[in-house]
């Protein structure tokens, strides 16, 4: 499959009165074409930052690319000018962001807000664009859009908004969406709706598509393969079948655990102890060990490398390592290996 | 089943009444709520569910209906002593843990506020234990009291809101969406939480959400609304293995689980109002169609419910 996007191990770190926040520690993963890429762990793991890092939305008196690549169409973007990203952004790469309600701008007609990356990325006229704008609202499925293209963000709703939203990132054809919780704000039955809408759309344009949640039924729902990340780095990659029945770190295992499950009565939630790392001064091993009962001494002292699982699959843990004593996953885990095709719980076919 | 402990009679709630806006955002609900049981109420956004939460504990005065703590109206005129008697027992937690907590006081003040307003506290050292036990009962600890609200993550906020909901000692406790604006590791710390409080206090809940799978788990029973209706009302995992009203069974069709085999396969059922093609005049009001299983629904689906429930058998 053809790589889109390569991001070789970026480091980027904020600048505060606190000192020199390490927001992300050594990313690594490349996008394929057409696919799409979940990225998924708790607030301050770090996902906003990288994707915001690849569109360079990042403040830049405060914030710095300590080391890596991003690589797209064989130029680094961490390199370029401010003129060659306004080039690429909107056209290229595009992104939605979570809040509908702020990410339109108020006081412009949303038609106008459709055609504004359309006459600033390619060479035609003002009717022109309108057309395309109109056919995009369609696509998107907003009804009567000849008469919706004069009205102002205030007149839609949450969902209708973030489909107008969906409408601008995609009204250059970009080759990369990056969608940042964009169903977050949304009712389960409009998040639907906006999720089918974003695989049709993909099956259409055929755009590499970037998911940032915290949902991992979303993430099952809409992910070709899932990234997870912990304290600035990602823990554990690999496909969704992969991640979802076949998870290998223990911070996987957590966030697997803690979702309630539909038809199981639980006496207890499992919940994950404790907080986040604090990237102030991130701990000197694996981030996570602090917080999981699966750790050794000697994750208090190495960060672990990556071990590979398969030759999609690659987690960060030291109990992958040849040497490590073999643990059992929590039950719930256990559970979902056992549908697994050669997770060692495997119990013959799920269905 | 225990005893009652809050009835809601046909509660409505419009605003701008009179004028050309009217919203009718509640509009005549029914329910009781037992004592020790935790209700979940879910719906989409704008359905009124947290209009419904709201006027129960008289943040806006009911337009018609009544609302019942412990037989009493909650609703109408209030001297003062009986006002603080009844808020003393009813307390709400709310969504936002970033805007619910004044900025400006310290953690201490805050948790303190009601403990002062309702002089539970003999002086000032006991105040200062009181602040500092009810942070142990939250998972926090007496160091943090000194502290402001933006030195806090979510989760700790939102159990700061928690201790601040419990410090005078309350029955009932409304929680309005506690843990939507949580990271899902915190808010099964959070839900936890409420479990154990629950068990300790003997504490009832309402508990509002739009996270269906958070709510069947910490839920007893749940009432699902729609456009300020209330259209099922059922034991929670009878609703979840028998919804009967066709928006009900289109919001769990819209669930996405964490489970990619299921997602692949799962088919979502719209909801379109027009399938009941109610004649005008017809009764439609909340029948039950098996034990404690309550829908909104017409002599006619009433009837086909039961056929249904009888083939099923």
């Amino acid at each position: 499959m053809e790589k889109i996007l390569q991001v070789k191990d970026l480091e980027l770190s904020f600048h505060t009165f606190g000192g020199e926040v390490k927001a992300i520690r050594g990313v690594n993963f490349d996008l394929y074409k057409g696919e799409t890429l979940a990225i998924v762990g708790e607030s301050g793991s770090g996902k906003s930052v990288t994707t915001k890092s690849i569109m360079r939305l990042l403040p830049e008196a405060t914030s710095e690319f300590k080391n890596g690549e991003i690589l797209f169409g064989g130029r680094d973007l961490t390199k370029l000018s401010d003129k060659e990203m306004q080039k690429i952004r909107g056209k290229d790469i595009s992104m939605i962001f979570q809040d509908p309600m702020t990410s339109l701008n108020p006081t412009m007609p949303i038609g106008r807000q459709i055609t504004e990356p359309i006459l600033k990325h390619q060479k035609i006229s003002k009717d022109e664009a309108k057309k395309v704008a109109i056919d995009l609202l369609r696509l998107v499925g907003m009804p009567k859009p000849e008469l919706r293209m004069k009205q102002y963000p205030h007149q839609f709703s949450g969902g209708q908004r973030q489909r107008i939203v969906i409408a601008i990132a995609l009204a250059c054809n970009p080759q990369i969406l990056i969608a940042d919780e964009p169903t977050t704000a949304l009712d389960v039955t409009i998040q639907a709706q906006i999720l089918e809408l974003m695989k049709d759309l993909q099956k259409k344009i055929d755009t590499s598509i970037i998911f940032i949640t915290h949902d991992l039924g979303v993430v099952a729902n809409v992910a070709d393969r899932v990234a997870v990340m912990y304290g600035g780095k990602i823990v554990e990659i690999g496909t969704v079948d992969e991640i979802f029945y076949n998870p290998q770190h223990p911070y996987t295992w957590g966030l697997l655990s803690s979702m309630p499950s539909m038809d199981a009565e639980d006496a207890k939630l499992y919940a994950i102890p404790g907080t986040p790392p604090d990237l102030l001064d991130p701990p000197k091993g694996d981030a996570f060990a602090l917080r999981s009962e699966y750790a050794m001494k000697i994750d208090m002292e190495q960060p672990p490398p990556f071990f590979k699982v398969s030759d999609t699959h690659m987690a960060a843990t030291w109990l992958l390592h040849p040497e490590a004593p073999a643990v059992e996953p929590p039950e719930m885990v256990i559970e979902r290996m056992k549908k697994f095709p050669g997770s060692r719980y495997y119990e013959g076919s799920a269905n | 089943m225990a005893e009652k402990l809050v009835e809601i009679k046909n509660l409505k709630q419009h605003f701008n009444v009179g004028k050309a806006n009217e919203v009718k955002a509640v509009d005549g609900i029914s329910f009781d709520i037992y004592k020790g049981e935790t209700l979940g109420l879910v719906g989409e956004s704008g359905c009124g569910k947290s209009t419904t939460g709201r006027s129960i504990i008289r943040l806006y005065d009911a337009t018609d209906g009544q609302v019942l703590y412990e037989g009493e109206s909650v609703h109408g005129k209030k001297n003062k002593k009986d006002l603080k008697k009844f808020n003393r027992k009813m307390q709400m937690i709310f969504q936002d843990p970033y805007a619910s907590l004044n900025q400006r006081m310290k953690v201490m003040d805050i948790i303190a506020e009601g403990i002062d307003i309702h002089g539970l506290a003999k002086d000032a050292n006991d105040r200062k234990k009181m602040v500092y036990d009810l942070l142990e009962t939250v998972g926090l600890n007496k160091e943090h009291a000194n502290r402001y609200p933006h030195e806090f993550s979510g989760g700790q906020r939102q159990r700061l809101g928690i201790a601040r909901a419990l410090a005078v000692d309350p029955d009932f406790i409304i929680a309005d969406e506690p843990i939507s604006a949580l990271d899902v590791s915190i808010q099964a710390q959070v839900v936890n939480l409420l479990k154990e409080l629950q068990e300790e206090k003997g504490l009832t809940y309402l508990f509002i959400a739009h996270d269906l799978s958070m709510v069947k788990y910490i839920s007893d029973r749940i009432g699902v609304m729609y456009f300020g209706k209330l259209v099922e009302l059922a034991p929670a995992d009878e609703l979840y293995e028998n919804p009967m009203h066709p928006y009900t069974q289109s919001l769990l069709s819209a669930i996405p689980l964490p489970d990619p085999n299921y997602e692949r396969n799962r088919t979502r059922k719209a909801y379109d109002p027009a399938v009941h093609n109610y004649v005008d005049g017809e009764d439609v009001k909340m029948r039950e169609v098996s034990p404690n299983h309550f829908v909104d629904c017409s002599e006619k689906e009433f009837a086909e419910i039961q056929e249904h429930l009888a083939a099923k058998k």
